[in-house]
Formats: C-alpha cells, sequence, structure tokens
C-alpha cells in the first residue's frame, strides 16, 4: 500500500514573523525555514503505517522553489522513500493550484492514502485537503487525532467542535492531521546520511499540465495590532467590576 | 569556497538543537540548584542518543560510530554548547584517543565506549603539572609483565561516572635540548581496579553538576595489556589526538554564545528605560554589534580549522587561535549580556550569571589562554629560528 503525503515549506513556528515594509508580504529574508508542523505530523503518521506494515511505500510531495528540496530530504530522513518535488519557482499559489497540481500526482501514483496537514502556519488556509479530496472525488476525513487501517478501511477519529468524531472511510482517501495525531520523532543519524540517496524525482506544473492561474491575489499584508499591556487588580470585586464597566463583557 | 550547511548538516544541527531544547533545557534549573545530575536521568540521554545515533557521532562508522567528519561533528558540537554541559556529557563522545586500542582492547575498552556502555574519563592535570604535562610526577614502573602505578591526579572532569580512565604516566626520562624531560605513557585503568581511588573533587565557579574528580594511584597493578599505544610514546599521542579536543571547546564557546545573545537580543529591544527600549541607546546597541561580530569571527575560525583537520593539513594553530579566541569571546559576551539585562542579569532566577560563571573554565582547561599563545606564537617564530 502507498501513502502520498504532501509537505510545505514555511516560516519556521519559532520565528517571529516581520511584515515587508512595502506591506507586500511576510518578510522571509533570513528567515529560518522548516517543514510546516502539521505536515510533519502527516510525515510521522505515514511512517508509523509503515513500521506497522500497514503501508508499503511512502512517497513525499512539495511544491515550490529549489529549497523545497531541503524540506523533502528532511522527510525522507524521517523515513519516507522517495520524493517528487514540483518546481514552481517563485510563484505564489492559491490552495486551489496546489490541490490541482497534487490531484496530477494522485493520479499517477494512485496512493491509497493521502495525507496532509490541515493547514499550513503560514497562510493558514485550511483547504488544499479538502480540495484535493474533491478533485479526486476520493472521500475525505479532516483533523485527524487517530487513523487507523485495516481490512481495507480507515477508522478516522476527528477532532471537532465540541468533541471527537469516529468517520470509517473507504480507502483510497485523503487525511489531514491535527496537532494530537502523533509526536514526530527526531530523525537518527543514519537516516540523515542515507537520505541523501533516496530517489527525488523533479516535475513542474507543465508537465503535471496544469496552469498556473491564480485565483487568489494578495493585496496587503498587516502586522497584527498590539496588544495592550494588561492590568492588575487587587481582589475578585474589582475584576468583576472592571470586566462589567472597563471590558464591558459582564 | 561554501559557507552554506549542506542539507545533511541543516538536519544535524536542527535535530541536536531540538534535542537540547526539548530534553535538557527543562532540567538544567534543578541541576544548578542541586549540582547533581541524576543518573536515570543522564542514562536517559545517553539511550535516547544511541537509538538516535549520534551517540559516539565522532567515532568512525568501522567502529560502530556516527562517522562523522571534523567539520560536521564541530557543528554538532556547537550545539551541544547551549545545554548544561552536566547534561551534554552524556550525549556521548567518546575521547578519540581509544582508537590507538589494539587486539583485546578494542573489546575492552574501545567499543563499549562507543556503545555508551563504558564511559571514559581522560587524566593528565596533577596538583604540581598543568600546563607543564611533562612536570608529572605520577610515575609507574614495570614489575614483570605488570606495571605499578603510584601518585595522584587532580581536576578529573567526570571522572565520578567514568567506568575507566585514560591517565598519562611518567615511565622514565629522557635527556632533549631542553634538558631532562619525562616520558610518558598511556594507560587504562579500570574503575575498581584495587589501589586505584576516584574521589570527590573541588567545587568549582563554572558548569554546576558536571564534576572533576582526585585520582589516587597506590601501588596500583595493572599488566601491560593495558598499555595505551606504545611504552614512552604517551606525549606523542596526546599531541596527536587531544588536539582535536581543543576544538570541541571553541565550538562550545560558539554554541553557547549565541544562546547567550538570543536572550540579550529581544531583552534589548523589549525592556524600556527612559521612555523607550534600552536597544535604542548606542551604549546597548554597540554592545550587541560587538557581540554579533566576535561569536560569527569565532565561528569562522572554529569551522576553518575544523575544515583544515579535515583536509589532512596540519590545523594545530588554528584551532590554538580558535580555542583562545572562542573562549575569550565567550568571556566578553557573557559579561556584556549580564549587564544588558541589569541587575536582573545577576540574580539566579534568570540562567545568564549562570552563563558568566561556565564561561571562566574555558580559558583554563585544555591549554589556558597563555599557552595557547605559546603555541601559536612557536608556530610563528620557530621556523624563523627565534
Ligand atoms: C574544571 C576543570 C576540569 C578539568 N578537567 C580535566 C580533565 O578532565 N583532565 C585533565 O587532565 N585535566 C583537566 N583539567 C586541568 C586543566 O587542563 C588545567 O587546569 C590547565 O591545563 C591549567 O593547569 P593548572 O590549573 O595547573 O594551571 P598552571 O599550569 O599552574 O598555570 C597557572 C597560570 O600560569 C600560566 N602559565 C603556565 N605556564 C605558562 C607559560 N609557559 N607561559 C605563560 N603562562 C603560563 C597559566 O596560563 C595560568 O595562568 C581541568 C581543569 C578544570 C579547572
Ligand atoms: C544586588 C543588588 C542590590 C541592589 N540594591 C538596591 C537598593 O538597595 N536600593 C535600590 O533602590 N536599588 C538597588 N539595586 C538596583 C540597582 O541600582 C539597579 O539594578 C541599577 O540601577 C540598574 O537598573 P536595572 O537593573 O533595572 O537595569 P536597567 O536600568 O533596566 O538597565 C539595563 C541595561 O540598560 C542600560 N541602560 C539603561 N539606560 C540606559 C541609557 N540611557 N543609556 C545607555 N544604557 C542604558 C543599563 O546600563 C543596563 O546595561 C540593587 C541591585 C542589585 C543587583
Amino acid at each position: 500500500m502507498k501513502i502520498l503525503v504532501a509537505i510545505k515549506r514555511v516560516l519556521d513556528y519559532s520565528v517571529k514573523v516581520r511584515v515587508k515594509t512595502d506591506h507586500s508580504d511576510v518578510d522571509l529574508a533570513n528567515a529560518k525555514m522548516s517543514m510546516n508542523p502539521f505536515c510533519e505530523i502527516a510525515v510521522e503518521e505515514a511512517v508509523r503505517l509503515k513500521e506497522a506494515g500497514v503501508a508499503s511505500e511512502i512517497i513525499v510531495v512539495s511544491i515550490g522553489s529549489k529549497a523545497v528540496q531541503e524540506t523533502i530530504r528532511s522527510a525522507m530522513a524521517m523515513g519516507a522513500d522517495r520524493g517528487i518535488w514540483i518546481d514552481s519557482g517563485e510563484a505564489a499559489l492559491s490552495p486551489l493550484t496546489i490541490a490541482q497540481l497534487l490531484a496530477k500526482v494522485v493520479q499517477a501514483e494512485q496512493p491509497s492514502v493521502v495525507l496532509l496537514g490541515k493547514q499550513a502556519i503560514d497562510s493558514d488556509d485550511n483547504q488544499t485537503g479538502q480540495m484535493l479530496a474533491a478533485l479526486c472525488d476520493y472521500p475525505q476525513a479532516t483533523f485527524a487525532s487517530k487513523v487507523t487501517i485495516a481490512d481495507s478501511k480507515a477508522t478516522v477519529v476527528r477532532e471537532v467542535d465540541g468533541g471527537l468524531q469516529t468517520l470509517q472511510l473507504a480507502l483510497p482517501l485523503v487525511v489531514t492531521t491535527d496537532l494530537r495525531l502523533n509526536e514526530p520523532r527526531y530523525v537518527k543519524l543514519p537516516d540523515i546520511m542515507k537520505a541523501k540517496k533516496k530517489p527525488l524525482d523533479t516535475q513542474t506544473p507543465e508537465s503535471l499540465g496544469v496552469s498556473l492561474n491564480n485565483s487568489v491575489k494578495m493585496i496587503k499584508v498587516e502586522p497584527p495590532s498590539e496588544r495592550k499591556a494588561g492590568i492588575m487588580v487587587p481582589d475578585v470585586d474589582a475584576l468583576i467590576n472592571s470586566l462589567k464597566n472597563q471590558a464591558k463583557v459582564l | 569556497m561554501e559557507f552554506g550547511l549542506s542539507t545533511e548538516q541543516q538536519l544535524i544541527v536542527d535535530t541536536v538543537r531540538s534535542f537540547v531544547e526539548n530534553e535538557m533545557y527543562p532540567h538544567e534549573a534543578e541541576i544548578e540548584r542541586t549540582g547533581q545530575v541524576p543518573l536515570e536521568l543522564g542514562l536517559e540521554i545517553r539511550d535516547k542518543c544511541r537509538d538516535l545515533g549520534f551517540y559516539a557521532a565522532n567515532m568512525p562508522e568501522a567502529v560502530g560510530g556516527g562517522g562523522l567528519n571534523h567539520l560536521d561533528f564541530t557543528l554538532l558540537e556547537r550545539e551541544l554548547g547551549r545545554p548544561s554541559m552536566a547534561l551534554s556529557v552524556f550525549f556521548g563522545r567518546p575521547s578519540g584517543i581509544l582508537l590507538a586500542c589494539e587486539g583485546e582492547q578494542r573489546e575492552r575498552y574501545l567499543l563499549p565506549a562507543v556503545r555508551g556502555e563504558r564511559f571514559d574519563a581522560l587524566a593528565m592535570t596533577e596538583p604540581d603539572a598543568g600546563s607543564d604535562v611533562r612536570g608529572m610526577k605520577c610515575y609507574a614502573k614495570q614489575d614483570g609483565g605488570d606495571w605499578i602505578i603510584n601518585g595522584s591526579k587532580h581536576f578529573i572532569s567526570h571522572a565520578d561516572i567514568a567506568d575507566f580512565v585514560i591517565v598519562f604516566v611518567a615511565t622514565g626520562e629522557e635527556q632533549t635540548a631542553q634538558g631532562k624531560k619525562k616520558l610518558i605513557t598511556c594507560f587504562l585503568v579500570d574503575r575498581d581496579t584495587a589501589g586505584f581511588e576516584i574521589r570527590k573533587g573541588y567545587q568549582s565557579v563554572s558548569h554546576r553538576g558536571y564534576h572533576n574528580c582526585i585520582l589516587n594511584f597506590d601501588n596500583c597493578r595493572v599488566p601491560a595489556a593495558q598499555i595505551l599505544g606504545e611504552v614512552h610514546q604517551g606525549f606523542d599521542m596526546a599531541n596527536k589526538w587531544l588536539y582535536g579536543t581543543r576544538l570541541t571547546v571553541a565550538a562550545f564557546c560558539v554554541g553557547r554564545a549565541r544562546r547567550v545573545f538570543e536572550l540579550a537580543l529581544p531583552y534589548a529591544a523589549e525592556r524600556k528605560q527612559f521612555g523607550q527600549a534600552i536597544g535604542r541607546f548606542q551604549g546597548v546597541s554597540f554592545k550587541l554589534a560587538d557581540m554579533i561580530t566576535e561569536i560569527d569571527a569565532a565561528d569562522y575560525l572554529t569551522l576553518a580549522a575544523a575544515w583544515k583537520m579535515d583536509q589532512g593539513l596540519d590545523a594545530d594553530r588554528e584551532i590554538a587561535s580558535a580555542k583562545l579566541y572562542a573562549t575569550e569571546m565567550l568571556a566578553r559576551v557573557t559579561d556584556q549580556a549580564l549587564q544588558i539585562f541589569g541587575g536582573m542579569g545577576l540574580m539566579s532566577d534568570l540562567p545568564l550569571e549562570r552563563f558568566w560563571r561556565d564561561a571562566r573554565v574555558e580559558r583554563i582547561w585544555d591549554g589556558t589562554s597563555e599557552i595557547q599563545r605559546h603555541i601559536i606564537s612557536r608556530h610563528l617564530l620557530r621556523p624563523l629560528g627565534c
């Protein structure tokens, strides 16, 4: 059984985000980039499914400029078997375009499970997995916190408002991962060294027959307004008083 | 020339960084308070490093190590400069000199050290012989197929957790151009050997929880099979294998300095006095400018020396320069960082005072700053007949 994992290279979660002075975008110059944490969870889940004997091959795919190869290699160090880099240059891509590119890869590879992060911590769209499932006409289970695959069926526990929902789905399917699905491992030194030798295939939007006509245009980026410092209140009465009269939330 | 990290190097750095942040930082405050690493914790760190294949990363793959070259290992050591040394010692970097093990020594010392089953410590220094290693008084006399060791060593790092000690002992004298000099032999001595005692050492201002010990040899009988290398060749062996460990001191200092800098920079941007961030005052901002410039300089000196070693070139002078500059840089950087924190910098509620204390030993061990300057200047002047 094949698993396809889509991964995105994003600004590292620990970096303090700066906006470019012309407000055109977030400033990525010299900033540390890493694999999107939800994608890391997706890779980890795939590796666990392989270790459990459920999956036989893990393919990772990433879309972007040359630098995403590094992200693919780190997924390989975690345990992915081979990679596909879709060279889209520096173009900004909308979730629909990404989903269209991924759908072509799904068509070619015919995986039983497609794993994606539920969202990327840069644009926070939370759309790609859903759109991909629609384009492929696959069932989908988003926000997964537990994934079990047996007897050609997937049982996925989802984190939803107010609790957990359990779905049973037929394969092939799309799963997007939530934070509590697993804790990604540290990569092993020998696996870092092996990652270099794993096959990495290059594709382009043209070779996949997808045109990059972007339906979404970014107009302006602004930093969130600074939060005012809090105040100290002496006792509960003062707290209730200020919630009523100053914050006006009671 | 290539100054960026390869994908593999970046992965090594990222992995070690997240390992020390998640597995070591949370225990640091407690170790500072108690001055002791619970052995279970140390062994847990060791076990995790073993599982990750990072244990003994400095040793060749042929003996079961990680097989990193000097440059990659220096990058790893740089990350290990960040956490408490009392914890990072369990990350496992057996002394490279163990590669001189031969025959059954490999099974008894080298391989178990690489597997993390036996810890080693290395002993040269004595109360009357520090910088002047060849002035050592600890001596061994041959008795049939055995050697009998007498004397003592002090300041021996982490001998409290060592299963065996690599110890340098005088075994004779020779006439040299500079007068009589001791001939030195290197022995491998197991912890429980009769006549060998490992005692608690002194209380040090630097690296709480990372202990130094006193070793006593009282008619300690050791078979000749436990000589590492050849009889009388210990001094040359030390020179051959131990220059490299000096570079790890430099790498430690660079990593530690970056951690300190990462605390001082945002503090300067956030702490307000006189109605604005203190980073707006040149008195503070120029400190930051000097700090980062010196950190980068030490970093490049260190990496360049490691690169030279990987090329098989003589790097003794460059290693001495890196060790000298990085250790002195760390002293200045920790002092300035503490200054930027003002009064709070001195308080043990924050780690600044600890980094400042820890930095002090770096200019002393593995050859003092003066000895490094001696090495550097002799390299320059000796060829001129001076
Ligand atoms: C915490 C700690 C851990 C240690 N761990 C180990 C260990 O694991 N194994 C080990 O073998 N040793 C260890 N050492 C010993 C360390 O290497 C020595 O302290 C160091 O070599 C200096 O020797 P010394 O302390 O005897 O000082 P000395 O050699 O007595 O030096 C005193 C002063 O004289 C200066 N000086 C000496 N000779 C010259 C010269 N020719 N020219 C100019 N100045 C000179 C020195 O620079 C220094 O400022 C450790 C030391 C410490 C503090
Ligand atoms: C052990 C101890 C005992 C003390 N005892 C007392 C006491 O009994 N009574 C009392 O009232 N106080 C006491 N103090 C407080 C002491 O006087 C302050 O710590 C000191 O004035 C510095 O203030 P700060 O720590 O808030 O640092 P900050 O004022 O926040 O300074 C932080 C850094 O910014 C720099 N800086 C600030 N402003 C400027 C500027 N305009 N230009 C350039 N650089 C600037 C400072 O030099 C420093 O490096 C004590 C402090 C200590 C550590």
